[in-house]
């Protein structure tokens, strides 16, 4: 029974936090602010909590299973879910169902803890649709807006249709193989056609979680309709947590078929990084703008799985910890000047840096980061990505993969010049930043230019995978 | 000596700059910074003398290793040779220089000598790096503040030409990531330290692959044709400081990567393409001399000239003896303070006409005579007049050049040494017209040098001449450097 509580703590944790808001809830009105704050301190515990008491175990026979790498997974994750409480402060302010909002949002979140801890392909998919069914929900929360529905409309058909691709994957590997079992798999796997079916089937479902190309369709319309607070959940959370599962399965349960996945994965990390770049080249919507950025470092991120090694899997950890800080500062400037002004427009900010040094430098920071320029921490997570790719001697894709950093500098930087460079009489007026909203950006321009100069966080992670 | 200080004083001035509010202390911090780089340098100078002279015969003096990133072999390993020292040298002069000429700028000064700080410390790291990650990393680090200079504080088409080097710069740096993946793959401890490298074999079919990824990586830094094209735009659309600091420094960080990182660590790989290498920059030098008898435009001018003169880095470097790369080294240094001085003259010049159009210029010699001498020395010495020091690195090339007793190689020297002819066209029509003749009535009021304008100019023209009048100096210096390379290159296979 104690073992149960230790190992299954950050669920246990944030199911707590959901009945406390249920709660709240339930005993009334409470104002927004206070609410808020609130949430904001349960998340805090919650985030602190995950630093202790962690150990590797596992549950239900097999079912669930833990150890100190997922641990520190389902850390970023809950770090992750904090800023964002912090970040978009404006807009929980004005929305009406704040705490429906977080009820939802910790759902899928607990769906995602428990899907990097399942260890078993049944498991794995009910924690999917945990994870992703609210996310349906919190698309549709701009509740006047017609594009916030037709948003949810297409989460819930995508992932409806990526859920059954899965099913099928999962029913051909039971065939093939008699088991559904994480240990038990690998065993049985020897690459016949049947598996390599079942195989392409789990990773298109992989690939549409992730917005991988060809399965990124939806992307780009849902990040622009939902409330960004939701989008930057979306891009940076569940993407997160989906490719912390998605190195795990590969790694572990398909390690005998890696030959077959590794072509996969180059192929579809390149076209990823190509649609990816190109689509972000012409948008003009900041949030879609940052949609198809989001792709290209998906793709990106596939060069570091098709490492296939310990490498692979700290150099994916530790970028994904920096993508979470460098998109959600992204992500917040956005939200701060889209709340007060409602412009979403790269044009809108021209010489926004005359009003607003600040923010422009947040943003700045956080842009260079995704695109990977020292001594930003991106530098350092892309190129251990790179790193971890080259160690199958691929020189070519990894080519390719540098060569698209240059694409991706292209159009961070067009939003660089709007804001700095661009003449313009009208620029918008200053910016009132909510103060939570400010200490998170410290927080995420602090991590920026940190976590990559101080290598003792790789190293940490190195050490757990 | 600690090298660490090389670095940290620029890092240092930059935090300070962005921590004080008036534009009076900001231009002070960054004067102040800057000379305590110059003062660095020299000290760093003569320590090493005494080193070498009390035979100190190690490749790379005053090493120092941290570990950085453990699990991937990566140390922060820095020390120096001669050619690195010649190079910080040189660093430190343009940086004063470029501090004191944009004395004036009322744009967003913080900004602006924040990016000046970051990019010398960029400079800095990158010289004094061991290590090719380290090496890569401070190689990056200016890509940036490079783009803002020029966006932000240019003038012109300065949009379109801060993007186009960005772009090009960050494409060249990711050949150069590659090829450093490549050889760190390569061998068999994993490690992306010079030295170890260095000592290790690596393969002949690596050298084949990872050589011209190198080259051309660091070569498009170093306008190598054909990717030149980033260099006129870029350079004349910058600020004085952003030209002075992409022509005098950023090209030679593109030089000195393909001495230290492309010829040092794969020298089989390196005689098989010397070939490629000295018909690629024979083009330059004579393609630079040509389009810049073509230019009206004094900034224009000044950039193609300096693709041509940098052709002479990579021509010494792909002559593969001791004295052509003596030669690509003080080339080097020469055009480094010579182009820095240049630009700083073209942009004094420009603050008080307001037109950087030759033809519109004549007789500025009666109104601004301390300017126009400074204009006359820096373009003899561009034209390789004895005495300054672009007559003593061109010649060392083409000695070194002519070393090789074949008819390809003779050849070639003869067709860079006809480049000269052409600058001294170009740069002796450039100077009658805009100091002789008559003078333009607007211009009879205009004023000469202030103090921090002379006092740049001063030390830059100190530097061409010390190396003009004694190059034995700059030439022990490089030797050792230059006889490793060597010796790696006559390593018999």
């Amino acid at each position: 029974m104690n073992e149960f509580f230790i190992l299954m703590k950050p669920e246990l944790m944030i199911t707590v936090i959901i009945f406390i808001l249920l709660f709240i809830k339930l005993s009334g009105t409470i104002k927004n602010d206070l609410l808020l704050l609130i949430i904001q301190v349960l998340l805090l515990l919650n985030f602190l909590a995950a630093f202790f008491f962690n150990t590797s175990g596992i549950l239900f026979d097999g079912m669930y299973h833990t150890d100190e790498l997922i641990a520190f997974q389902k850390c970023i994750l809950n770090f992750g879910v904090y800023l964002i409480s912090l970040l978009f402060a404006d807009w929980f302010m004005n929305t009406e169902h704040l705490s429906e909002f977080f009820l939802l949002m910790l759902s899928s979140l607990l769906g995602l803890d428990f899907l990097i801890s399942s260890g078993n392909f049944l498991m794995f998919f009910l924690s999917l649709e945990l994870a992703t069914i609210p996310l349906a929900a919190m698309s549709n929360f701009d509740l006047e807006k017609k594009i916030s529905s037709e948003a949810a409309m297409k989460m819930i058909l995508s992932s409806a249709f990526s859920s059954g691709i899965f099913l099928f994957g999962i029913s051909l590997i039971y065939g093939a193989t008699g088991t559904i079992n994480f240990t038990e798999l690998p065993a049985q796997l020897n690459g016949n056609f049947l598996q390599i079916l079942a195989l392409v089937f789990v990773i298109t479902a992989f690939a549409f979680k992730l917005s991988i190309v060809p399965f990124h369709l939806w992307t780009a319309d849902v990040y622009e309709g939902s409330p960004i607070a939701a989008t930057s959940f979306l891009s940076v959370i569940s993407k997160g947590g989906v490719a912390f599962v998605f190195i795990s399965v590969l790694y572990k349960v398909f390690q005998p078929m890696h030959e077959v996945w590794y072509n996969i994965i180059m192929l579809l990390s390149i076209i990823t990084m190509i649609v990816g770049n190109l689509f972000a080249l012409r948008q003009q919507n900041i949030k879609r703008f940052l949609a198809f950025s989001s792709i290209a470092q998906m793709g990106f991120i596939l060069v570091g799985v098709s490492g296939n090694s310990q490498q692979g899997t700290s150099s994916v950890v530790y970028f994904i910890l920096i993508y979470i800080l460098s998109n959600l500062a992204a992500f917040g400037v956005a939200a701060a000047i889209s709340s007060q002004t409602g412009k979403e427009k790269i044009d809108d900010y021209k010489n926004l840096y005359k009003t607003n040094p600040v923010l422009c430098w947040v943003m700045a920071l956080a842009l260079f980061s995704l695109a990977g320029i020292p001594p930003l921490a991106g530098f350092f997570g892309k190129l251990f990505l790179l790193n971890a790719g080259a160690s199958n001697a691929n020189y070519g894709f990894i080519l390719f993969a540098a060569l698209n950093m240059i694409v991706s500098l292209y159009y961070y930087l067009k939003v660089i010049r709007s804001m700095f460079m661009d003449k313009n009489e009208n620029p918008l007026e200053k910016i009132n930043i909510h103060p939570s909203t400010k200490f998170a950006l410290i927080i995420c321009s602090a991590g920026i230019i940190l976590a990559g100069m101080l290598s003792w966080i790789y190293d940490y992670i190195q050490s757990l995978s | 000596m600690n090298l660490l200080w090389l670095i940290l004083v620029p890092l240092l001035t930059s935090i300070a700059v962005l921590l004080v509010q008036k534009k009076q202390q900001v231009k002070w911090i960054a004067l102040s910074g800057a000379t305590f780089q110059l003062v660095l340098a020299f000290i760093l100078l003569f320590v090493y003398k005494n080193e070498i002279a009390s035979g100190n015969t190690d490749s790379f003096l005053f090493q120092q290793k941290y570990e950085w990133f453990p699990s991937w072999h990566i140390s922060f390993h820095l020390g120096v040779d001669g050619i690195s020292i010649a190079m910080i040298l040189l660093t430190a002069f343009v940086v004063i220089a470029g501090v004191l000429v944009s004395w004036n700028t009322e744009k967003m000064t913080k900004e602006f000598y924040f990016m000046l700080m970051i990019l010398s410390f960029g400079a800095y790291g990158f010289f004094l790096s061991l290590n090719l990650f380290v090496l890569f990393f401070f190689l990056e680090i200016a890509v940036i503040p490079k783009y803002l200079l020029i966006g932000i504080w240019g003038s012109g088409k300065k949009e379109y030409a801060a993007n186009k080097l960005a772009l090009m710069l960050m494409g060249a740096s990711a050949l150069v990531l590659v090829g450093m993946l490549g050889l760190y793959f390569s061998n068999s401890q994993r490690t992306f330290d010079l030295i170890e490298l260095s000592q290790s074999e690596i393969p002949v079919y690596i050298q084949r692959i990872c050589f011209p990824l190198l080259f051309v990586g660091f070569g498009v830094f170093t306008a190598l044709f054909p990717f030149h094209t980033w260099v006129p735009d870029g350079h004349s659309s910058a600020p004085t400081a952003g030209s002075m600091f992409l022509a005098g420094i950023s090209m030679k960080l593109g030089g000195y990567g393909c001495l230290r990182v492309a010829v040092y660590l794969m020298p089989i790989a390196a005689k098989e393409y010397a070939n490629i290498i000295i018909v690629l920059s024979t083009i330059a030098i004579l393609y630079g001399a040509f389009a810049t008898m073509m230019q009206k435009d004094l900034k224009y001018m000044n950039a193609y000239s300096s693709i041509s003169h940098v052709g002479f880095v990579l021509f010494g470097i792909g002559m593969l003896t001791q004295t052509a790369i003596t030669g690509a080294v003080i080339q080097m240094v020469s055009h480094g303070v010579m182009t820095a001085l240049f630009f700083a003259v073209i942009g004094m010049i420009y603050e008080r006409t307001h037109t950087r159009q030759i033809n519109e210029m004549g007789g500025l010699l009666k109104v601004m005579p301390f300017i126009t001498t400074v204009f006359f020395i820096v373009g003899f010495c561009s034209l390789g007049l004895p005495g300054l020091s672009g007559f003593v690195a061109e010649v060392t090339v083409f000695m070194g050049g002519w070393e090789h007793p074949d008819f390809f190689h003779r050849f070639a020297t003869v067709l860079a040494c006809m480049s000269i002819v052409v600058t001294a066209v170009y740069i002796l029509r450039a100077i009658s017209k805009t100091a002789m003749g008559p003078i333009k009535e607007s211009y009879l009021n205009l004023k000469d040098a202030r103090w921090n304008e002379k006092l740049a100019a001063i030390i830059l023209v100190t530097g061409i001449l010390a190396i003009g009048i004694a190059p034995f100096w700059i030439n022990d210096l490089i030797k050792p450097g230059a006889e490793i390379i060597m010796q790696k290159l006559s390593m018999p296979h």
